[in-house]
């Protein structure tokens, strides 16, 4: 009833938006949110005052599914940024190619040096599982990035200066989300004249855009009326510090959220788009999704070929939902107990 | 029903309740069928906490409520007096708790019944109303159905059956134009509406006795005072008993018959309801008087709240809990845990129930600050 | 209600508008634009001028988006290019779309039908093995690509251990009679068993790969719900009253936290769209989500346009008739 969403209830995916809202309003209630239940069941809080931020680190730190998500992640990044030194080979040289039969024997199997065998182009599958963690990093990692970037000019002109550029910005917004994502990625990738690993990233990226909108603009709202924006406001702040200083910090708990989910569907739908020929055709530089959609001519007999990239999207896309679901569940203070 | 009936470990010596204190001899005596309908016997409610002491809401409390009686449990936010209607009425939550004392209503103790049969006297025997009437109330039952479901339970009549009674009930707490209203849900009544509705569905089956749990704290003050008139009215008319839990006196000194004073999880004093007022011991009592806004006060006299917060509470044991923010306190407050202690230096009415105090260093009467 | 649901539509004939907008314009921006998109990089330079023409691209950009209206409105998106080369491309659709209902709905029943009690029971006894295992399960759900997870069951159930089929959605030697195009429904109707069996076999592996993510979201969210409900004053409420466990369960927990399960439900027949593309690729399902994927691998954009156009009518409407449902289960919508 006390809904302070001007908005009105509608459109198509109405609940979708409101889903969103809601995440974004959770996260923007940091002000409102003391110790209030701690203190009334009696007990002695030495921690008074501790704001979301710190608190919600404090329950992480002894969080096991956060502490496993986040080893994944930073095993991970590590991984990319080493890989092309502990790599035994170079992963787009055809050092096997001498095996390669198109009729008999299309892959080469394992053998010294080269403990997981080769690919369909002969060259060696262990290098190119290392090395490849580097180029899905990027494709996850810049496409969050891309729809972090789109959303936050969207969402925070919306938010924050609302009338009708908020009424613009949320229609569009609206008709991107009635489309479901993933078959908004594909068409995008398949205007691509050459597809390429950016196209991809484009392509997924995009899709994030009207997310991370909704997100941005739900929170804004929610603090347009909040009595410490109305506070600065009345001190005289102007409009642009009001924005960045006192309602962009405040929004950012389930933008976070969001993104570290992100990063994940970003690395598992990179796969779909290469799966069906949408991905980057050039595959000197390997990259997970793309391996695991070329392996697929070869499932039924050389299923390994498939089996070793999407161990590895699973494994890390598994770290940044474990990682992304126990930073909401720490940020929303409603689970504060 | 004595003390005796009490676990013999606890320090019970000088913890009375209503009726069969200590010091009555004649209460020995007292047979089941007229002592009182809800007798407490050191409650205790203790919350398990992750790599922590077990936190005690409520500790030892022990009080009685007669048929017909309206008796308040007052005090703070977080002094155990919600935690005690909701041990009394068995809704704490299944785990992460454990509930000692006994709690005997018509000489059955409820702590020692099955979920099932607890099921079968909540609602009939004894109701409860709570503190926010929308949140209280289920968003997508109509008003209907959410009263005549109790009937339907305890009472066995189908919903066809049920209906005309809800209907009859709806009027009764003053809710106009009932025929409408069964049909209409929580969100199109108003804050009112909603109370008087969570009201007529805690009658439905004339229960023995209500537990009221700041019924109007989250009410207008116009509201207030309809709310409080209509349960003292259907109180009276029907006989119920009723425990009043509150935080504001106003509220015990428009309906209470006899007032216990809770803090930090214990009861720190007990009297009639006009003892209490005109000579509170206690200096926690004594604060809480002090700070209600009164109209023949001198202009520019300042309230004097009672200091700090319940944040402020030391442990019970070796002090006394309210030490920290007593306005009175003397050495033994820290070193002495003070017992509750039938009040034999304090005024009572002819006839009435002796008081009880916890407190080392009481309100002398004449000394009540105002 | 009858007011809500024509704003609704009111506001669906809206939104399918500015979608004809962007749908244009994505038509515009294809590599040599609509011409060699409708025709294919093949065609010849007499047939390239002649459409040209028809659909006059040297007219303002204005009355080009009210040809390309008038021409999508009655159904003509041109033959296709590349799925079924010279096949109209709305015909492809409708033949396809039958699959693509009967296995989505599978799926959805699969889904809906575990999700639901398994949140149910992991809200109820949090922090049980059960729930914490449930919670692995769904998790996991989400971080496998579901065409590999399709391929893992196409090459585990149907190619090592022969207990199901490996593609398609009738086995060959079968002569089943053809009435509605859902083929389990067909044998039914037409009391062919073996093979209204023999469809629903088929269905089996697509169906659970497809099933996965639904499930997962599905399963999050009602355990979600349950423990917001369950923490609710009003369950409370009926606690005090003595209410039995069955009333308490049914009237005052379920009913309220089907509400937000309701509505994820409708956002996930999106996922079921997209989910179908990988799936029927990987099984040759034959639906139009195979049709979408060998459309986007042959650039086939006449097909692409019924397809994506479609979907998102489907989308669209789909959630305006779980917004509807909605407001039939929660009265606070309807009777604002």
């Amino acid at each position: 009833m006390n809904d302070p969403r001007p908005h009105p209830r509608g459109g198509l995916g109405a609940r979708k938006k409101e889903r969103i809202d809601s995440l974004a309003r959770a996260g923007a209630r940091r002000d409102d949110a003391p110790d209030t239940e701690v203190a009334s069941a009696g007990t002695v809080d030495d921690r008074a005052g501790v704001s979301l931020v710190a608190s919600a680190w404090r329950r992480l730190r002894r969080n096991v599914v956060f502490l496993a998500g986040a080893t994944i992640v930073v095993l991970f990044v590590i991984l990319a940024l080493v890989a092309p030194l502990v790599a035994p080979h170079d992963p787009s040289a055809g050092l096997l190619l001498s095996q390669v039969r198109q009729q008999t024997n299309p892959i080469p199997g394992p053998q010294p040096g080269f403990p997981l065998g080769g690919d369909q182009a002969g060259r060696d599958l262990l290098s190119r599982l290392l090395v490849g963690s580097r180029q899905t990093l990027y494709v996850g990692v810049f496409a969050t990035l891309g729809g972090l970037i789109g959303g936050l000019t969207l969402g925070t002109l919306a938010g924050a200066f609302g009338g009708w550029i908020d009424s613009l910005v949320m229609r569009v917004v609206d008709v991107m989300l009635s489309i479901p994502s993933l078959l908004m990625a594909f068409s995008i990738a398949a205007i691509a004249a050459r597809p390429s690993q950016w196209t991809v990233i484009l392509a997924i990226a995009i899709v994030q855009v009207p997310i991370f909108a909704r997100l941005l603009r739900g929170s804004m709202l929610a603090q347009r009326h909040s009595d410490h924006v109305l506070a600065a406001r009345a001190l005289g702040v102007k409009p642009a510090p009001i924005v960045f200083r006192h309602m962009l910090p405040n929004a950012l708990g389930p933008v976070i959220v969001q993104a570290t989910l992100v990063v994940a569907t970003a690395i598992i739908d990179a796969a779909a788009l290469s799966f069906l020929g949408l991905g980057n055709p050039d595959d000197r530089v390997p990259e997970w999704g793309q391996m695991l959609g070329a392996a697929q001519t070869y499932l039924a007999g050389y299923p390994h070929l498939a089996f070793y990239p999407a161990a590895c999207i699973i494994v890390v896309a598994l770290g940044f939902t474990l990682m992304g679901e126990s930073l909401r569940e720490a940020l929303d203070p409603k689970s504060r107990r | 029903m004595s003390t005796a009936a009490s676990p013999p470990d606890r320090r019970h010596p000088t913890a009375p309740a209503d009726g069969p204190a200590v010091h009555d001899p004649a209460a020995a005596g007292r047979s089941d069928a007229t002592g009182p309908l809800l007798s407490v016997r050191n409650l205790t409610v203790r919350f398990r906490r992750q790599g922590e002491e077990d936190f005690v809401a409520v500790d030892d409390v022990s009080f009685d409520v007669r048929a017909g009686q309206t008796v308040g449990l007052v005090g703070e936010s977080g002094c155990g007096k919600s935690v005690t209607s909701l041990a009394i009425m068995g809704l704490l939550p299944k785990r992460g708790n454990t509930v000692t004392g006994r709690v005997d209503f018509e000489g059955i103790d409820l702590l020692s019944l099955s979920p099932r049969q607890l099921r079968d006297r909540r609602g009939r025997d004894i109701a409860m109303i709570f503190q926010d009437p929308l949140s209280s109330l289920n968003p997508v039952v109509p008003i209907g159905v959410q009263v005549s479901e109790v009937i339907e339970r305890h009472v066995g009549l189908s919903r066809a059956k049920a209906r005309p009674q809800a209907r009859e009930l709806l009027s009764k707490v003053g809710i106009p134009d009932p025929d409408r209203r069964l049909s209409e849900y929580p969100h199109q009544l108003s804050g009112g509406m909603r109370q008087r509705a969570l009201i007529a569905m805690a009658l439905a089956c004339r229960p023995r006795l209500l537990i009221a749990d700041e019924p109007t704290t989250a009410l207008d003050v116009t509201i207030q005072a309809q709310i409080l008139a209509l349960l003292k009215e259907l109180v009276q008319d029907s006989g119920t008993a009723l425990v009043m839990i509150t935080h504001d006196l106003g509220v015990v000194a428009g309906l209470c018959d006899r007032v216990n004073v809770l803090y930090g999880g214990r009861i720190v004093e007990r009297a009639d309801r006009h003892e209490l007022f005109a000579t509170p011991r206690h200096p926690y009592t004594n604060g809480l008087l002090a700070s209600i806004p009164r109209l023949d006060a001198p202009r520019g006299q300042r309230l004097s709240p009672v200091p700090g917060s319940v944040a402020d509470n030391i442990p019970w044991d070796h002090a006394c809990a309210f030490a920290p923010r007593c306005d009175r306190p003397v050495a033994a407050c820290r070193e002495v845990t003070p017992e509750l202690v039938t009040d034999e230096a304090a005024p009572s009415a002819p006839g009435g129930l002796p008081r009880a105090l916890r407190c080392h260093h009481p309100v002398e009467p004449g000394q009540e600050s105002r | 209600m009858a007011r809500y649901i024509v704003r609704r539509l009111i506001q669906m004939v809206g939104v399918v508008l500015v979608l004809s907008v962007l749908l244009f314009a994505w038509l515009r921006s294809l590599p040599g634009g609509p011409v060699s998109a409708l025709l294919g990089e093949r065609a010849t330079p007499e047939t390239r001028a002649a459409l040209e023409a028809e659909l006059g691209l040297d007219q303002p950009l204005w009355m080009q988006y009210v040809k390309f209206l008038s021409r999508a409105a009655s159904g003509n998106f041109g033959p296709s290019t590349g799925v079924l080369p010279g096949t109209d491309a709305l015909k492809i659709f409708l033949d396809r779309l039958p699959a693509t209902i009967e296995l989505s709905l599978f799926a959805m029943i699969i889904a809906v039908a575990l999700a639901i009690p398994l949140g149910y029971l992991a809200a109820r006894r949090r922090g049980s093995a059960l729930d914490t295992s449930s919670i692995v399960v769904s998790l996991i759900g989400v971080a496998v690509p579901v065409f590999f997870l399709a391929f893992l069951l196409k090459y585990v159930f149907a190619i090592e251990l022969h207990w199901l089929p490996v593609s398609g959605r009738q086995s060959g030697g079968l002569d089943a009679t053809r009435v509605t195009g859902f083929f389990v429904l067909d044998g039914l109707i037409t009391r062919e068993w073996d093979a209204a069996l023999d469809a629903l076999a088929h269905l089996v592996l697509p169906a659970v790969a497809l099933a996965t993510i639904p499930f997962a979201v599905i399963f999050r969210i009602t355990r979600a719900s349950v423990l917001e409900v369950l923490d609710e004053d009003y369950v409370r409420t009926a606690e005090a009253k003595g209410l039995t466990n069955r009333v308490i369960r049914g009237r005052h927990v379920l009913r309220n936290a089907m509400l937000p399960v309701v509505t994820t439900i409708g956002l996930q027949i999106g996922a079921l769209l997209a989910g179908a593309v990988l799936t029927e690729r990987v099984f040759s399902f034959g639906g139009i989500g195979e049709a979408l994927a060998l459309s986007f691998e042959q650039r086939d954009y006449a097909v692409l346009q019924v397809l994506i156009l479609a979907a998102a009518a489907i989308y669209v409407l789909v959630n305006l008739i779980v917004d509807v449902l909605y407001a039939v289960i929660d009265p606070r919508v309807r009777t604002r």
